[in-house]
């Protein structure tokens, strides 16, 4: 960040603003109503991916998660550091030139579970995103993009020097 | 209760960028604390950003989000002034939601 964002503290909250919260909760609530056994992201459902996360290996969790298996691709750029420091904050962003995404994935291969986070991505939000992950030790790094149905991957090896697992 | 929450969501043409800080522990359940009891997991399992009635991002996470969570995304369809709504859930049932006019 270039400069320190303003906090949006909210002392008062309104009433509305209560309800609101309350109800999105109620609806996520009904999002984990337990369907049928398909890969989470097959459909653009609501469901949180509890299985994909449980699963140890990469390719399991990429299973899990999506149900089929991903081609690398050079339209998936992968930005990580090449070593770092701090195994408990590494700044990971991917971006991709491919068209009709719907999702975009990050999976640490020797993290206790691969899958660290996934990002559903709607029309009209681009396919782009930085965020920041824990890696236990030096490991390879994997971000996949959905694509018009199929899965794009780019993969990265990052050194890490103190693990971000504790223990 | 001060929001957990900060957000910066800017304008420019027809693309808004938004960056979201959370403050969450995102206890991955394997570390052990000073007495060598290991400390629950407790980290956000979904967060989501929505504007003009639509959702425009959704996060899942595991554990291996980094303590005090920060994600950048941008998309297109809003202007300035209107309202981006960011809410999380975590694994112990807690939550939290706010509201931030894009600039």
């Amino acid at each position: 960040m270039t400069t320190t964002p303003k906090p949006h503290w909210r002392p008062h909250p309104t009433r509305r603003l209560i309800l609101r919260g309350a109800a999105s909760v109620a609806l996520l609530g009904l999002g984990n109503l337990p369907f049928a056994a398909a890969p989470a992201r097959a459909a653009a459902n609501d469901k949180y991916p509890e299985e994909a996360f449980r699963q140890k290996s990469e390719a399991d969790a990429i299973k899990a998660l999506y149900g089929k298996t991903a081609e690398p691709s050079d339209k998936v750029k992968l930005d990580a550091p090449e070593i770092a420091e701090n195994g408990g904050v590494v700044p990971i962003s991917v971006t991709t030139t491919l068209e009709k995404v719907s999702s975009i994935s990050f999976f640490v291969a020797e993290n206790p579970s691969a899958l660290a986070a996934s990002y559903r991505i709607p029309d009209g939000t681009i396919p782009a995103v930085a965020n920041r992950l824990k890696m236990a030790r030096t490991t390879k790094l994997t971000a996949i993009v959905e694509a018009d149905g199929k899965l794009y991957s780019a993969t990265k090896e990052v050194k890490v020097t103190v693990g971000g697992c504790g223990g | 209760m001060a929001s957990s929450i900060r957000v910066r969501a800017t304008s420019s043409g027809d693309i808004t960028e938004v960056q979201a800080l959370i403050q969450h522990p995102m206890d991955t359940g394997l570390v052990k604390d000073s007495k060598g009891e290991l400390i629950p997991a407790h980290f956000i399992r979904q967060l989501k950003f929505e504007c003009n009635g639509k959702d425009v991002f959704v996060a899942d996470w595991g554990t291996a989000v980094s303590k005090d969570p920060y994600v950048k995304f941008s998309f297109k369809g809003a202007k300035k002034g209107d309202e981006l709504k960011i809410s999380w859930t975590d694994n112990k049932g807690g939550s939290d939601t706010t509201i931030a006019k894009i600039a």
